[in-house]
């Protein structure tokens, strides 16, 4: 009983993690750069719904009382959601876009590995499916990382900026609790401080491609796993909870 | 060129055409139709892309997380199906950035539909429902264009296209056949769509200016008032079938021509809209302006890096 | 290749299954090779037409002039021989 409440929470995470960072990219459908990336950017956003949708399902059947992917994605109130701060950031310019993308994806890439060794197999089956995605994510954002930061010196000095400004969202990522102590003794989840080092190397060597340098900033903001959000969180999901909120208990 | 020359050419190509051979990008051909065929192509093209916003309008909002994949899914094809398109034009010489500016200064045209504002989920419904229907009756007899690069686009856009009507007329029936709200909701939407819609077919034959050259050059197969009159006798049944009425006192079923008769259509709105006044043509092209602004650094850095490499590559 | 301030265009190749040629689908504009993969994988096989992709810089294709078809293609036209159809086979035998 604990152990299904426990990997509920944990699962949540994940889901909300794929559920922001999605919906936060549907938002440029139809705004990219350029129509070829406007498409790929869209098939990310797209991944990461359908990510959602079977973490979220899953969620929903070990809940306390049981509840569908849908009511967990559009009927928790803002203190019930625990994706890290980082995939809620808005989008702001495409540097910013493709920097969130790429710290995100470094970390969900080895997280899918170790899942894919999961005791639990329905984790492990989900995480399979996602890695395959995920990986396309992280070359897709690493190009795009090293293209902006090597290409005009416009490009460079924005990706710098937002590398400075989106990396102290980053290390909430590798937040740990008492959940993940138990699930990890279990064989369910590796521990974050397992992933944090591939991270790690998977940035410098961007980083150094990309001509980037580290921020001297080592802030640390945290807050999203436990429910604090920031206050672009609200925005985010009084849109897109409106249709859920203002016609409750109807089928679409 | 001798004039002689130019007409023996004009001769065979229209020969061509008549035996149905598909003409290829380096083939002769006339200029006019080179012309039309670059207007059509970029125009249907713009509408693919700038049809993207009033559906994109309710991605973040859509109800569940099906709907919402649903329609990721299917704006993302408008977008595939632009490019399909520019890159049509682009073996008739029309260069794509180009094609764009034309569209952001207002040169070129598209789609008017596009520039009625989404107002409802319901509308997502309506669109896909009356406006790719629309689309499709359109969109089929171009499969056999006489223009090889278009047809073929036609072809993988109509193949794509099948799941976007569906799609619609799905949230409409869901829509129908739920609360007093709801029904109510799609109803509106289907006042709002209706005779845009009709609209889509273009000017009455009598009015329309390129129709008749079009026909013999086999770029169109059927006539703005033909495809219309299919249009609205496949839809009125549907409609009825989910229990929605089409905003049209005058529908009723033609025994004689075996289809159903129809209200006047008003073309002062028509040509208003496509003249600029539509509730939303401002916004449209200004959003379709401001991404090819806002990504224009980016394009500038990928291009440079590429030399950079490129160069490191040579050197 | 990038006098234009826009990206080049380039010729996408599909081979949609193990067996088959590469086929010509489109065109599409990336700065580089490995981009204009990724955007013919996204713009090209949205539901999942292709197994290999192939993408040729655009202006490094070399088209043979419509002007002479006729010297190009018709010669061959009447070299009959070349076809199975062309031979006589004798009642009753098969397989050949």
């Amino acid at each position: 009983m604990k152990e299904k409440q426990t990997l509920y929470k944990y699962l949540l995470r994940m889901g909300d993690d794929s559920l922001i960072l999605g919906q936060r990219l549907s938002e440029l459908c139809g705004h990219g750069p350029i129509l070829e990336e406007d498409i790929a950017l869209t098939n990310i956003s797209l991944d990461l719904i359908g990510q959602a949708t079977l973490l979220l399902e899953y969620a929903g059947e070990l809940a306390p009382e049981k509840k569908t992917n849908d009511e967990l994605a559009y009927l928790r109130i803002e203190k019930e959601y625990v994706n890290a701060l980082l995939v809620e950031q808005p989008n702001g310019h495409f540097g910013d876009t493709i920097m969130r993308q790429f710290l995100f994806d470094a970390y969900r890439k080895p997280l899918l590995e170790k899942l894919l060794d999961s005791s639990d197999k329905r984790l492990a089956g989900i995480a399979e499916k996602a890695l395959k995605e995920t990986k396309y994510h992280l070359r897709h954002s690493s190009e795009w990382v090293i293209r902006l930061g090597d290409g005009t010196e416009e490009s460079h000095n924005k990706i710098q900026n937002s590398l400075e400004s989106l990396l102290r969202y980053a290390h909430e990522l590798f937040f740990e609790n008492e959940v993940d102590e138990l699930l990890i003794a279990q064989g369910i989840v590796p521990s974050a401080k397992s992933i944090f080092p591939i991270w790690e190397k998977t940035l410098h060597a961007v980083f150094e491609e990309a001509t980037l340098s580290l921020p001297k900033n080592n802030w640390k903001f945290q807050g999203g796993r436990e429910g604090r959000h920031s206050e672009h969180m609200g925005y985010l999901l009084a849109e897109m909870q409106y249709m859920q909120r203002t016609y409750p208990n109807m089928e679409w | 060129m001798m004039d002689v020359d130019i007409q023996d050419l004009e001769k065979k190509f229209q020969d061509k055409i008549d035996q149905d051979i598909k003409i290829e990008p380096n083939d002769w051909m006339p200029d006019a139709y080179r012309k039309t065929l670059i207007r059509q192509i970029s125009q249907h093209a713009h509408s693919e892309v700038v049809g993207m916003l009033p559906e994109g309008n309710w991605i973040t909002r859509a109800p569940n997380l099906r709907r919402k994949a649903v329609l990721l899914a299917k704006v993302q094809d408008e977008a595939g199906h632009g490019l399909y398109l520019y890159s049509a034009a682009e073996t008739l010489g029309a260069d794509r950035e180009q094609t764009i500016d034309d569209l952001h200064s207002g040169k070129a045209k598209y789609s008017s539909i596009f520039n009625y504002p989404t107002l409802s989920w319901a509308d997502m419904g309506a669109i896909g429902w009356l406006v790719d229907g629309a689309a499709i009756m359109n969109q089929v007899p171009l499969c056999r264009c006489s223009y090889g690069p278009y047809a073929r686009a036609m072809i993988r856009v109509c193949k794509e296209e099948s799941f976007h009507q569906r799609q619609g007329f799905e949230i409409m029936t869901k829509l129908a056949s739920g609360t007093a709200e709801q029904k109510e909701m799609a109803q509106d939407a289907l006042n709002r769509f209706w005779w845009p819609a009709l609209m889509m077919f273009g000017p009455i034959d009598s009015d329309s200016s390129h129709t008749e050259q079009s026909m013999r050059w086999k770029i169109k197969r059927h006539t703005n008032d033909e495809l219309r009159q299919m249009f609205v006798d496949v839809t009125v049944p549907q409609a009825e079938s989910i229990g929605l009425t089409v905003p049209d006192q005058d529908i009723k079923w033609n025994k004689s021509k075996e289809g159903y008769d129809y209200g006047p259509i008003d073309w002062d709105e028509f040509w208003q809209v496509v003249g600029g006044n539509g509730p939303c043509n401002k916004e449209r092209v200004d959003a379709r302006r401001k991404a090819k602004e806002d990504g224009k650094w980016v394009v500038e850095a990928a291009m440079a890096f590429a030399d950079k490499r490129n160069a490191k590559k040579t050197a | 290749m990038s006098k234009s301030k826009g990206w080049p265009l380039w010729e996408v190749f599909i081979r949609s299954k193990q067996g088959l040629n590469h086929k010509h689908v489109g065109s599409l504009r990336a700065s580089d090779a490995t981009m204009a993969i990724k955007n013919a994988r996204d713009v090209y096989t949205r539901r999942a037409e292709g197994i290999s992709i192939w993408v040729v810089p655009s202006n490094n294709i070399t088209a043979s002039d419509p002007n002479n078809e006729d010297s190009l293609f018709e010669p061959s036209q009447s070299k009959v021989y070349r076809h199975p159809t062309f031979y006589d086979v004798p009642d009753g035998i098969s397989h050949m």
